[in-house]
């Protein structure tokens, strides 16, 4: 009695076997019809079934997997819990859910109702599903080697209050997460103590707080990922042995927003990736032994906000270009190297030609510090009496942390 | 009217036949051709004109519209003889010096930004450069007005050079730095608008680091200063750093002894 809007072909297929309910009805893989509501077709199932459904319209909530079977939705059928607890909760192995498009899950203070809710299950496939209008999108939990990919997840909220995460991953172990498009969620992609998984090519833009957000996270990678114009760019947390390569971080402008923080991560490596036009490109706190290369860091306000707890971080052969301030940091303690980059505000030479500067390049300026002190000051960026004050201070240094230097600045941007 | 029009165009022509204005024009594109070739990047090059326009601009207006005023003061002297308004000579002059400024600033600088960097960022670069050659012109009028003696006078624009592009700057550190404690965008902002180089290069900043100035106060820049209503306002003060000086020297000059 439930789903109450069928599509032409559901209603030619009930007109052609006469079934006396207003249900839609669909086929199995033996050619069996069933009928009546998703939960039911998914009842008379047995293990190992593929269920197809040819369209429909199914206004149901809390429908639950607990065997292993395939669901294949043809000519886009819609789950719709309208706004009444979740839409799909999966509590088995081997599931997969492929071509559904899956909404209205219910916004919730007490509970995470998500579209997609996978609990204490093996070997899971999302694919290429439409998540639309959900407090969560996919929600795993306490899940091994599942994967989720091509799916297109759009919130729609406004507010980070009532708005859940796009992917949302707790407790789960070599996850794929791969060819997502997520947007207008709270986090894109959250991940809360998840282990060897792989998050590859999803682009996560218009969040209202992180594209991916890290906690508690080791042994994960993520690449060829874009995280655009989020409210705040993507956040790595109390991790180690993370590795984030060939991403691209945009637009994540405002007061706090940056492309990447990095808080108290270890063991990790940024390599590749392009940061342009963020308000902080890298900000780093009490980072350790990272190895930050051949990233492009460009049109950024701050570059690389480094604060001076961090040690052992790298910088090598990063490009910095057109971004208002290179580095800044508020101490003058410097545990970090700076070596081999290219900074365009460098004005060395180099006399024996072997594509490294002479001169050691300084990347914190004078004003730099004066703005992370008295942030009014922006006011005067690009005035004359910044200039004169940076002039100074390059001359006999006072203020700016003197082993903040890059011994080897390189003459040519190394990545373009 | 007519006669304000006759002084402007006699003063234009006495200045287009002056090499300055033919030397200026060059100089300026000159340096314009040269930073939009030496660097791929458009927005290099105009960040290299910011500083062009913030310094150098607002000096050769206000030293050559002084200095041109002293060289007339026989003609001036002459056309008080006739019966001719003393506010129809002046204005005749400011706009003759100006339009040549002008001139020589939209070719110079003009030219080569719109056809290298056709974009807002260009426009906005513009219409700042012109404004800022218009408002040191009509302080040079001031200037001049303020004392006979030519030395002086030219000290005077100097001076008034220096404190716009550089003593104001640092006052204003001093007070962000003094007053650390306390709230101090809102003052701030008002102590932008007291300076016309200080406004101009803000309303650039906004276009040009865009990215730094969202951050910790400098949202509140852009709310103010980067909506169509922070657009007329900026403006209007700009047109007030045109209108007040040239208005304050008209009535030094009505009632002074020549």
């Amino acid at each position: 009695m439930i789903p109450i809007k069928p599509t032409k072909l559901t209603t030619f297929l009930i007109l052609m076997l006469c079934i006396g309910t207003n249900a839609a009805v669909h086929q199995n893989e033996q050619g069996h019809y069933l009928s009546v509501s998703v939960q039911s077709m998914i009842d008379e199932t047995v293990p190992y079934d593929t269920l197809w459904i040819n369209g429909g319209y199914f206004f149901e909530n809390n429908i639950l997997i607990t065997k292993p079977i395939t669901i294949i939705g043809r000519q886009n059928p819609i789950l719709d819990a309208g706004g009444q607890g979740q839409v799909l909760i999966i509590r088995s192995d081997d599931v997969t859910i492929e071509g559904l498009t899956l909404k209205g899950s219910a916004t919730s203070n007490m509970t995470e109702n998500a579209g997609i809710k996978i609990e204490n299950a093996r070997r899971v496939k999302i694919i290429a599903n439409t998540l639309c209008d959900n407090f969560f999108g996919v929600y795993l939990a306490n899940s091994v080697k599942c994967v989720v990919r091509d799916n297109i997840i759009r919130g729609g909220y406004e507010r980070e209050s009532n708005s859940g995460n796009g992917i949302h991953l707790w407790q789960c172990d070599s996850i794929e997460i791969t060819n997502n498009v997520i947007s207008e969620h709270r986090d894109a992609i959250y991940l809360e103590f998840v282990i060897n998984s792989h998050v590859f090519g999803n682009h996560c833009e218009d969040n209202i707080r992180y594209g991916l957000h890290f906690m508690f996270s080791n042994n994960d990678q993520y690449r060829n990922n874009v995280f655009n114009n989020n409210g705040a760019g993507v956040a790595v947390m109390y991790s180690s042995r993370v590795e984030m390569t060939d991403n691209i971080f945009e637009n994540n402008l405002g007061p706090s927003s940056f492309g990447i923080l990095l808080k108290d991560i270890t063991d990790s490596r940024i390599t590749g990736n392009q940061l342009l036009k963020n308000t902080i490109g890298i900000r780093l706190e009490g980072t350790s032994r990272i190895e930050i290369a051949r990233n492009n860091i460009e049109d950024n306000g701050w570059a690389v906000l480094i604060t001076a707890n961090c040690t052992d971080n790298d910088f090598e052969n990063n490009t910095f270009r057109y971004n208002s301030f290179d580095v800044s940091t508020n101490g003058k303690l410097v545990l970090n190297t700076f070596d081999q980059n290219y900074w365009d505000k460098y004005e060395g030479y180099d006399l024996d030609r072997n594509g490294m500067g002479d001169v050691p390049f300084h990347p914190v300026s004078i004003f730099a510090t004066v703005v992370s002190e008295v942030p009014e000051a922006i006011m005067l960026y690009r005035s004359f009496t910044q200039y004169l004050m940076d002039r100074a201070e390059k001359a006999i240094p006072s203020v700016t942390p003197e082993n903040l230097v890059d011994h080897e600045p390189l003459m040519k941007p190394s990545v373009l | 009217m007519q006669v304000t029009i006759k002084i402007a165009r006699y003063t234009l022509l006495d200045l287009l036949y002056n090499r300055v204005t033919l030397f200026y024009t060059l100089f300026l594109m000159g340096v314009s051709l040269v930073v939009f070739n030496l660097d791929d990047n458009v927005s290099k090059g105009i960040l290299s004109l910011v500083n062009i326009i913030l310094l150098i601009v607002p000096l050769v207006s206000i030293v050559f519209a002084t200095i041109h005023m002293y060289n007339s003061a026989e003609f001036i002297e002459l056309l008080l003889a006739r019966p001719i308004q003393r506010t129809r000579i002046l204005f005749g002059h400011f706009v003759g010096i100006s339009t040549a400024l002008s001139t020589a600033f939209l070719i110079g600088i003009g030219l080569p930004v719109l056809l290298y960097a056709p974009s807002a960022t260009g426009i906005t670069l513009i219409a700042a450069g012109w404004m800022l050659t218009l408002s040191f012109v009509s302080i040079a009028m001031l200037a001049s007005v303020s004392t006979r003696d030519k030395a002086r006078g030219i000290g005077i624009a100097i001076l008034l050079w220096f404190l716009f592009t550089m003593i104001y700057d640092g006052f204003v550190l001093w007070i962000l730095f003094a007053f650390n404690d306390y709230p101090l965008e809102k003052p701030v902002l008002v102590l932008t608008a007291l300076n016309p180089v200080d406004l101009a290069r803000i309303v650039l900043l906004l276009r040009i680091d865009i990215s730094a100035f969202m951050g910790y106060t400098g949202a509140l820049y852009k709310d103010y200063f980067g909506t169509a209503k922070g657009m007329i306002i900026t403006t209007s003060v700009l047109l007030c750093w045109i209108i007040i000086p040239m208005l304050l020297a008209v009535r030094r000059f009505k009632s002074r002894d020549i």
